[in-house]
C-alpha cells in the first residue's frame, strides 16, 4: 500500500514571483501532506537511511511519530542527535546522505526524510512547546569554542547540556557562522538561525560576539586564562580566488563578501541598511558549488537581469545540490558549462565590463575521479558583464592556525585533527568543521562538534590526553 | 552596544568619540583598528583605534564625517550606545628603535599616525612629525603630537595655517638634510603615493597604513584586498601596514571608489530623514 503513495512535493513559491523577493522558496509541508508522506515509510528494521546520516538520527522513530501525528514526539527523537533540525531539513545534501540509502530509493523515490525533519521542527519553533532547561554547571570545568558556526554550536549544546561551563567566541556580531552570512535568506531565513542561537543561550551557553581570537588573544591565552579545553570551529573562511587579471576591478567579488553583504548586513534592503552592494545588469559567477548557485540566486533577486553560471566542467560534475541547480534553472540562470573566464576587462574608471572565457573539453579522470578539463584553443569569446562573483571555494582563515604554536596543520593550511575524537597535536585543544576538512557540509560540521564534546567530555573527566 | 563617553567635534568635520569598550582598551596595539556598527541597519566601518585608557576601559577615535554612517557617528551622544564595536584588529605596527622615524600625516590620516607617533617617540625614535591638511579647519591633534615629537611640522594646502603647501614637501627638505631611518605615513592614497615616491629615491624603509573598504575585517570576504609586491594581500589581516615601495596605489584609489554612487544615495536619504525629523 505504501509504495502507491508518491512522493509528497512541496509547494514552492513560483519562479517568475520569487525572483522579486527574498523570501522563502520552499514552502513547507502542511499536517495531512506530512502525515501522506510519513505514511510511505516502511519503518524498516534495518533502517539503512540512519547510516546515511552522519548524526545517525532515528529516522524511522520520528517518522513514526510524525504519522501518528505527534510532531512534538518526532521532534524530541530529533533532538536527541540532531541540535539544528529546522537547518538540516532545509539545507542536507539529502539525496547524497539519508534519502540515497532509503530502501525505497532502490525502486523509486526515496522517503522526503529532510521534509519531513524540517516540517517537525517548524512546527515546534513555530508552536513553540519544547521548554529548553538551563544546563546545571555542576563539571566545573570551563570550554572555550572559537567559531558559532554549525560546528562550534553542536559542541556549545553537547557540552552544556553535560555540565560544562561554555563559551562561544565569534568574529562577527552575529551568531551562526555560514548560516547567517552566506546562505541566503530564500534557502535559510535567518529567524530560524537566531531561534537556534536563542535556544543554547538559554540553556546558559555564554556567546562573545565581535571577539576575534588570533589577534589580541590567543589560544594559548584561553587555556592560561581558565579555559580547560578549546575546540577551534573556525570553519573554512578564505575566499579563494582565479588569480587572473583584472580580478581587482571594482564590481569583482568573492562569493563570500558578495553573500555576506547580501545576507548578513542586509545589503538587499539598501538604503533602509546602510551597507551598499553593487547591483550588475548582467552578473557572471564563476564555479559550480552551493556557493555559486546562492551567489547567481542572489543576483537575480537584487535585480540583475542576465546572470551567468560560468563552470569549467559539465552539469555531471557540479559539486551543487541538484536541487538547487533545478531551481537555479527554473529562475533563468545561463548555464556556460565547459567554460573558463581567462581574464576580466575593466573600463577606464577600473570598473569590470567584460569578461573572456575560454571553451573547455573534458579530458582524463584526475586523481579526484572527476575528468579533468583542458582549455581549447583559440576558443576564447567575450560576455559584457558589470559584476563578477568568484566562487571557487574557500580555504582555511589562517589567523588561529598561525598563532597556535605546537598545532599541526596540513600544507594548505587546516588543522590536523583525530577524525574520532577531534583532537589536535596540542594538548586541550580540539579542532572540526571545516577548518580541518575543507569545505564540507553543515551536518558534517555538526557531526564533528559532537564528537569533540564527546572527547573533550571524556579528556575533562579523565584528564588523559 | 558600546557607551558614548564623549563625543564632539574638534574641528571643521572631525569628530572625536570616547567609548567605553574595556577588551579593546586593554589589548590594542598601535597601528590597530576596530570595526564599528554604529546602529542596527549601520554598516561595519573601520576606525583606527587612536588612543585608550585601559583604567577607564575607553577607546578614543576620531573620525571624518564623509558619508552615512560616520554621520550618525557623529549624531550619537554621550550615554547613548552604539551597536557594535569590534577589535583590535590588523596588526600592530613594527615599533622598534629604528633610530630617526619620520611620522607623516595627512588629513584624517593624522588620527592613524597618531598612536604610531607616540609609540615611536616611547620606543626611543627621534620621532619627527609631519601633519597636513587641506586647511586650518581640517587639522586635527597638533598639540597632541606635539607633546610627543621631537620636532614637529605643520602644512596646508591653502596656507591657511603652518606652512603652505604638501607634506611631501616638507618631507624632501628633512630627508635632503638628514638621515631618517623609517618614514611612517597615513593619508590620502594620492598622499601616500607621493610619500612613497619621494622615499623610494632616497631608499628609506616606509610604511603606510591603507584604507580599503572593507566588510568583516577578519580575512573572510576579501573585498579589501590591495596588490603587494604583486600578490593579494588583505588589509584587514595582511596588513593594514604594507611595505610602501611595494603597494599598488592606482588600483587601490580606483577600488574606493566602488560605491560612490550608492554611497551619494545613502547619505541623501539619511539627511532627507533628518531634514523631515528636524522639521517635524
Ligand atoms: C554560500 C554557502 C552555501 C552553502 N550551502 C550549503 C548547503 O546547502 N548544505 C550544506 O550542508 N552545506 C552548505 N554549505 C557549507 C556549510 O555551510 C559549511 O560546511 C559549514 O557551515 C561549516 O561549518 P563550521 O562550523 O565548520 O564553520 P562556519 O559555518 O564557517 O563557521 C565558522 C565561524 O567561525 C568564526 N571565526 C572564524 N575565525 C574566527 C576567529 N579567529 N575568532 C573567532 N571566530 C572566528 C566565523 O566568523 C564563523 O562564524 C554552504 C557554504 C556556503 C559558504
Ligand atoms: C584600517 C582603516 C582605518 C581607518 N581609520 C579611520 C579613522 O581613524 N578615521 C576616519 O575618519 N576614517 C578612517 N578610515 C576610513 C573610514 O573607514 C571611512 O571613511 C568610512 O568607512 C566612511 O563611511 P561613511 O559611511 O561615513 O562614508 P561612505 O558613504 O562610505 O563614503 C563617503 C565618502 O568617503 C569615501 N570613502 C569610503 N570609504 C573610504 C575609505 N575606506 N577610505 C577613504 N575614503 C573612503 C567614499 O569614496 C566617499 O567619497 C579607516 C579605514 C581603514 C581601512
Ligand atoms: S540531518 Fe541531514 S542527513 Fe540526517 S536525517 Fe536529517 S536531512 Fe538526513
Ligand atoms: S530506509 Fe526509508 S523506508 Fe526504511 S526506515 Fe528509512 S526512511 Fe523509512
Ligand atoms: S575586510 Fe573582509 S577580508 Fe578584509
Amino acid at each position: 500500500m505504501a509504495d502507491k503513495i508518491p512522493r509528497q512535493k512541496m509547494p514552492q513559491q513560483d519562479p517568475a514571483k520569487r525572483i522579486h523577493n527574498f523570501n522563502e522558496v520552499p514552502l513547507g509541508y502542511d499536517e495531512k501532506t506530512a502525515v501522506l508522506e510519513a505514511t510511505r515509510c516502511l519503518q524498516c528494521k534495518r533502517p539503512t537511511c540512519v547510516e546515511g546520516c552522519p548524526v545517525n538520527i532515528n529516522i524511522p522513530g520520528f517518522i513514526k511519530a510524525v504519522k501518528e501525528g505527534n510532531p512534538l514526539e518526532a521532534f524530541a527523537v530529533i533532538k536527541q542527535t540532531n541540535s539544528l533540525p529546522a537547518v538540516c531539513g532545509r539545507v542536507c545534501p539529502q539525496e547524497d546522505q539519508c534519502e540515497k540509502l532509503c530502501v525505497l530509493a532502490k525502486k523509486g523515490d526515496p522517503v522526503a526524510i529532510g521534509n519531513l525533519e524540517r516540517y517537525v521542527a517548524d512546527y515546534e519553533r513555530e508552536k513553540q512547546h519544547y521548554t529548553f532547561t538551563k544546563g546545571e554547571t555542576v563539571k566545573g570545568k570551563r570550554v572555550a569554542i572559537i567559531g558559532s558556526g554549525p560546528a562550534g554550536l553542536t559542541a556549545a549544546g553537547d557540552l552544556a547540556r553535560m555540565g560544562y561551563s561554555v563559551t562561544v567566541f565569534e568574529a562577527l556580531h552575529k551568531a551562526g557562522g555560514v548560516l547567517v552570512y552566506g546562505i541566503p535568506e530564500f534557502r535559510l531565513p535567518k529567524d530560524i538561525v537566531q531561534y537556534e542561537v536563542d535556544a543554547l543561550k538559554a540553556m546558559g551557553v555564554t556567546i562573545e560576539l565581535s571577539r576575534v581570537i588570533g589577534t589580541a588573544e590567543t589560544v594559548n591565552d584561553l587555556l592560561s586564562s581558565g579555559f580547560d579545553a578549546v575546540f577551534v570551529a573556525t570553519g573554512a573562511g578564505l575566499p579563494l580566488f582565479l588569480d587572473i587579471p583584472g580580478e581587482n576591478l571594482q564590481g569583482v567579488y568573492s562569493a563570500n563578501e558578495y553573500l555576506t553583504r547580501s545576507n548578513l548586513m542586509k545589503a538587499y534592503r539598501f538604503p533602509e541598511y546602510d551597507t551598499p552592494i553593487v547591483k550588475g545588469e548582467k552578473v557572471a559567477v564563476v564555479g559550480g558549488g552551493n556557493v555559486a548557485m546562492d551567489s547567481a540566486r542572489t543576483a537575480l533577486r537584487l535585480g540583475s537581469k542576465e546572470v551567468y553560471i560560468i563552470y569549467r566542467r559539465s552539469k555531471k560534475e557540479m559539486p551543487a545540490r541538484i536541487e538547487e541547480v533545478e531551481r537555479a534553472e527554473e529562475e533563468g540562470v545561463i548555464f556556460k558549462l565547459l567554460t573558463n573566464p581567462v581574464r576580466f576587462i575593466g573600463d577606464e574608471k577600473g570598473r569590470v565590463k567584460a569578461v573572456e572565457c575560454i571553451q573547455m573539453e573534458l579530458g582524463e579522470p584526475d586523481a579526484s575521479g572527476r575528468r579533468s578539463p583542458i582549455p581549447v584553443k583559440g576558443s576564447e569569446f567575450i560576455i559584457d558583464i558589470d559584476v563578477a562573483i568568484i566562487a571557487i571555494g574557500n580555504g582555511p582563515n589562517p589567523l588561529i592556525p598561525k598563532t597556535t604554536p605546537g598545532m599541526d596543520t596540513t600544507k594548505r593550511g587546516n588543522i590536523i585533527a583525530d577524525p574520532e575524537t577531534m583532537k589536535t597535536s596540542k594538548r586541550g585543544v580540539f579542532a572540526g568543521g571545516d577548518i580541518v576538512t575543507g569545505a564540507a557540509t553543515v551536518i558534517q560540521a555538526m557531526g564533528a562538534g559532537r564528537k569533540a564534546a564527546k572527547a573533550i567530555d571524556e579528556y575533562l573527566s579523565t584528564g588523559v590526553w | 552596544m558600546n557607551k558614548i563617553i564623549q563625543n564632539s567635534k574638534i574641528s571643521g568635520n572631525v569628530g572625536k568619540a570616547i567609548i567605553e569598550a574595556p577588551y579593546i582598551a586593554h589589548h590594542r596595539k598601535a597601528g590597530q583598528f576596530v570595526i564599528v556598527i554604529v546602529d542596527e541597519v549601520g554598516e561595519r566601518i573601520p576606525l583606527t583605534i587612536a588612543d585608550s585608557d585601559r583604567e577607564k576601559g575607553t577607546i578614543t577615535l576620531y573620525y571624518q564625517i564623509v558619508g552615512t554612517s560616520t554621520h550618525k557617528l557623529s549624531l550619537k551622544k554621550e550615554g547613548e550606545y552604539i551597536y557594535d564595536v569590534a577589535g583590535p584588529l590588523g596588526h600592530p605596527t613594527d615599533i622598534r628603535n629604528y633610530g630617526t622615524a619620520v611620522c607623516v600625516g595627512g588629513g584624517i590620516g593624522i588620527a592613524a599616525v597618531y598612536p604610531i607617533a607616540v609609540a615611536m617617540k616611547e620606543a626611543g625614535n627621534f620621532c619627527i612629525n609631519i601633519i597636513g591638511a587641506r586647511n586650518k579647519d581640517l587639522l586635527i591633534l597638533e598639540q597632541e603630537l606635539k607633546a610627543k615629537s621631537d620636532q614637529i611640522i605643520v602644512t596646508t594646502d591653502d596656507g591657511s595655517y603652518g606652512i603652505k603647501g604638501f607634506v611631501t614637501d616638507e618631507l624632501k627638505k628633512i630627508l635632503d638634510s638628514k638621515k631618517v631611518d623609517i618614514v611612517v605615513a597615513v593619508g590620502p592614497v594620492p598622499m601616500m603615493k607621493a610619500v612613497s615616491e619621494l622615499t623610494r629615491t632616497y631608499n628609506v624603509k616606509t610604511l603606510v597604513s591603507l584604507n580599503s573598504i572593507m566588510v568583516d575585517g577578519t580575512g573572510m570576504c576579501g573585498g579589501c584586498r590591495v596588490t603587494v609586491n604583486g600578490k593579494k594581500q588583505f588589509t584587514c589581516v595582511d596588513g593594514p601596514e604594507f611595505d610602501a615601495h611595494l603597494v599598488d596605489f592606482d588600483e587601490l584609489m580606483k577600488r574606493l571608489n566602488t560605491y560612490k554612487d550608492q554611497e551619494k544615495e545613502s547619505f541623501e536619504k539619511h539627511t532627507c530623514q533628518l531634514e523631515k525629523y528636524h522639521g517635524r
